[in-house]
């Protein structure tokens, strides 16, 4: 367990430190959401219909943005090698980056989100399930994310891959998530939410092994 | 943690297959406790491939390693990493952390949490750097630290990728006394270099005709 410790503090530091990943996922997350309300105009009313929508779509592409470095940092200074070669599996340390990456970019998402929900005049009814949704969901754009970034680590500009690779897998988690809202907002209960937890659940679990085999296929490589 | 005292490494009849190509094949050595092994050969023979084979990053195509412990039990695979200490040519180290901050998440990761660290940057030179970002190192006094942290990873097999790269003479004359107690101590060192360790120790020539 120690190394579990060592190793997310380390990638917490990493992360909110001077060039890291997680004020830019915030900065941007916070750009997009001001510039749809711009493009779109001051129909407040259908502004308010689309917020959960474009809040998630929004949240995905903010966390994909520091996800591409997630291993492959570790990978091309050498720090990767060592940590396979710690006492602890590859899965355990998977899993500590994941959520290391959640608690500098999910977490954060999702406490901003309330503010930025303003620009779009949410209507009140929804403000709680979107901050709800995010929290659920979040964790498993970073889980899924994880096992994008196993694969692309030996390739250069990755960054450009990883998304292709990442966002088909993500689609249930933005259908899922904005279905929270929207069904909040028409007052109907359509069981979003406990889809979106179901597809979260499973995919924090069974993310480490998969990503942690990918990062296993690259050290080889 | 105690580290288990390892008797003998033995590989036998190694093959390395590399992007098509074998670089090399039957392939056996059998080294003890207390001896070091010295990888020579030309660029591209193969050393770097057999120390990440030996570490476990690379899968052999064919051969066997096996660890033998002191107590006569028998590993490999993922518990031989476990007693590994590697030095890279990429020396790991994190450009936004400082020196001590690398080398405490080093002695953390691998469960050290009591080692002397402060102790440790004195040995391999490097008080003064202690809160320097690892940004603003020499390649020398990156070596340095890496060195640093082979040490407080407290693993009987150290396999060392060009230690002396980069090092300066005093730089190298370290490297070897690190080398000398680590073997005194029990250990086995297996080192890929191009110039001499300046130690007694058996040797490998790689890529021989």
């Amino acid at each position: 367990m120690s190394g579990f410790r060592a190793l997310l503090y380390r990638d917490l530091r990493l992360a909110t430190r001077a060039g890291g990943g997680a004020a830019l996922a915030l900065a941007f997350f916070a750009a997009v959401a001001v510039l749809v309300p711009l493009g779109i105009g001051a129909d407040l009313k259908l502004l308010g219909r689309i917020a959960g929508g474009v809040l998630w779509v929004a949240a995905i592409l903010a966390a994909l943005l520091s996800l591409d470095r997630l291993f492959q940092a570790d990978y091309e200074d050498g720090s990767l090698d060592q940590i396979a070669l710690a006492p602890m599996t590859l899965e355990t340390s998977a899993a500590a980056k994941i959520v290391a990456h959640w608690l500098t970019t999910g977490l954060p998402l999702t406490i901003l989100s309330p503010l930025l929900a303003l620009l779009f005049d949410l209507p009140v009814a929804g403000y709680v399930p979107l901050l709800v949704s995010l929290a659920i969901g979040t964790p498993a754009v970073s889980a899924i994310g994880a096992i994008g970034a196993g694969l692309t680590i030996s390739i250069r500009r990755g960054g450009l891959i990883l998304p292709l690779l990442v966002l088909p897998l993500l689609s249930p988690v933005v259908i899922f998530g904005a279905g929270v809202v929207s069904a909040a907002l028409s007052g109907l209960d359509n069981g979003a939410i406990w889809l979106l937890s179901a597809f979260s659940l499973a995919a924090v679990c069974l993310a480490p092994f998969a990503a942690a085999a990918a990062v296993r296929l690259n050290l080889a490589g | 943690m105690d580290t288990p005292r390892v008797s003998t490494l033995i590989a036998s009849d190694l093959a390395v297959v590399r992007g098509g190509r074998a670089v090399f094949r039957r392939l056996g050595f059998r080294l003890s406790a207390g001896e070091v092994l010295s990888l020579e050969g030309p660029n591209g023979a193969g050393k770097t491939s057999l120390l990440r084979v030996l570490a476990g990053f690379l899968p052999a195509f064919a051969g066997r390693i096996e660890l033998i412990l002191s107590d006569d039990s028998r590993l490999d695979g993922d518990e031989r990493a476990r007693l590994v200490g590697w030095l890279g040519h990429q020396d790991g180290i994190k450009p936004n952390l400082s020196v001590l901050e690398n080398l405490s998440f080093y002695a953390r990761l691998c469960g050290q949490t009591g080692a002397d660290l402060r102790g440790l940057l004195e040995e391999v030179g490097l008080t003064r750097a202690r809160d320097l970002p690892g940004q603003y190192l020499s390649a020398g006094m990156r070596r340095r630290l890496a060195l640093a942290r082979l040490i407080v990873s407290h693993r009987p097999v150290w396999l060392l990728d060009e230690p002396l790269a980069a090092l300066d003479v005093r730089g190298k004359a370290m490297v070897g006394n690190f080398v000398t107690a680590h073997c005194r101590n029990g250990g086995l060192v297996i080192a890929a270099t191009h110039e001499a360790l300046g130690l007694d120790c058996a040797r490998l020539e790689l890529g021989a005709p």
